[in-house]
């Protein structure tokens, strides 16, 4: 089995998890950028954790002979904070434009307040502006069907946006179908309790099929999995699904999405 | 897959999340003290588990989800309880506490 983990914050992990994902057929990481589980209080902390992104990870996945990428910004759980989210926001350009950082994310809304939108709004400009892919996090729970529905209109409304290089992650069942008919990539989430079981995410692909769709452990510093995509590729296997499918969801899906970015580079077999 | 095929591989984990359902309603209900508005969500939820409608695990979610459509003012918080306090605008029940909310 080849697969490609799209969603880890594997600044979290240990090495132990890089071990096992190589040992599983890992062969790309990408991580976007997340909260900390806390508030960062100056846009240095910010500035020292891009470094971490795009310097130090990648050195690290390598060790594993797994390719890491990084997304990058401010998100949306700090985005309370006007001021704080304009100095980090002035920084990222300059990430934007190093080596291996895939576009902006994990950008989006958390409880869907008016100051995460203005926040989102600006993300999604510079994402404009500089050319870049998106990647987008949608609220949890109870959240989520009313922040997707807000994310949707805003991404729909900036004519400079193509759908095809967006992708909205952590869809459930009741988000999936506007993502897809709205021609955006839909990102599910494997996780233990508050996102899709593996068991569900196929129920979402027997459902609504395997086009613009991937799905990822976004392993962190909570409750998650950090193999649960090849996991879910077994679960695919009882469940009837061929090689070429399985492969075709953990591995030419997110390389199909990724390679809109032109320093993505195709893993040599 | 056939339903037999289904039933075969997938009967046995519902079944234990059934019984687990059941006896986290029971342990609520013994302990004592105030609820919150998180138990009546869970059982509107349940409730579309009846009979032979499809689509019950959508119908499920929207039933736990905000219907709101207007951004709110500011964020209070970070977390997510998993259920929407539709008498929140009453000032009915404190909301749980942030330990027993989602993050992530």
């Amino acid at each position: 089995m080849r697969y490609i983990e799209p969603h880890a914050h594997m600044v979290s992990r240990t090495t132990d998890d890089y071990l096992e994902m190589a040992t599983a057929g890992c062969v790309v990481v990408c991580e976007p950028a997340f909260w900390a589980g806390f508030d960062r209080n100056s846009v240095e902390g910010f500035y020292d954790y891009f470094r971490q992104l795009t310097d130090q990870e990648p050195k690290r996945a390598a060790r594993y002979g797994i390719q890491h990428y990084s997304w990058i910004c401010l998100n949306p759980k700090e985005s309370e904070d006007l001021q704080l989210a304009e100095d980090v926001l002035a920084i990222i350009p300059e990430f934007l434009a190093r080596p291996g950082v895939l576009g902006v994310g994990e950008i989006g809304l958390n409880k869907n307040s008016r100051n995460e939108i203005e926040v989102l709004e600006r993300h999604v400009d510079l994402a404009a502006e500089h050319n870049q892919l998106i990647l987008v996090h949608t609220p949890h729970l109870e959240d989520k069907l009313k922040g997707t529905r807000l994310i949707l209109d805003l991404l729909k409304n900036d004519k400079r946006i193509q759908p095809e290089r967006v992708i909205i992650d952590h869809v459930e069942e009741h988000t999936v179908k506007m993502v897809l008919d709205r021609g955006f990539w839909a990102g599910m989430t494997l996780y233990p309790e508050s996102k899709c079981t593996a068991a569900r995410a196929i129920d979402i692909m027997d459902l609504f099929g395997t086009d613009r769709i991937w799905m990822n452990s976004a392993c962190d510093w909570g409750h998650s999995v950090p193999l649960a995509v090849p996991r879910t590729a077994l679960e695919m296997k009882k469940r009837g699904y061929n090689r070429d499918t399985i492969d075709k969801m953990i591995y030419r899906n997110p390389i199909q999405f990724l390679s809109q970015c032109p320093k993505f580079e195709i893993p040599v077999d | 897959m056939t339903r037999q095929q289904v039933l075969d591989l997938y009967f046995m984990e519902a079944r234990s999340k059934v019984l687990d359902l059941a006896a986290f309603l029971d342990r609520v209900e013994r302990a004592e003290g105030k609820e919150d508005f998180r138990l009546g969500a869970i059982r509107d939820a349940v409730a579309h588990l009846q009979g032979r409608q499809s689509r019950r695990i959508e119908k499920v979610l929207l039933s736990l989800s905000d219907p709101s459509k207007e951004p709110i003012e500011r964020a209070i918080g970070k977390a997510a309880c998993g259920a929407w306090d539709g008498s929140i605008l009453k000032k009915r029940t404190p909301a749980p506490k942030p330990s027993k909310r989602s993050t992530r």
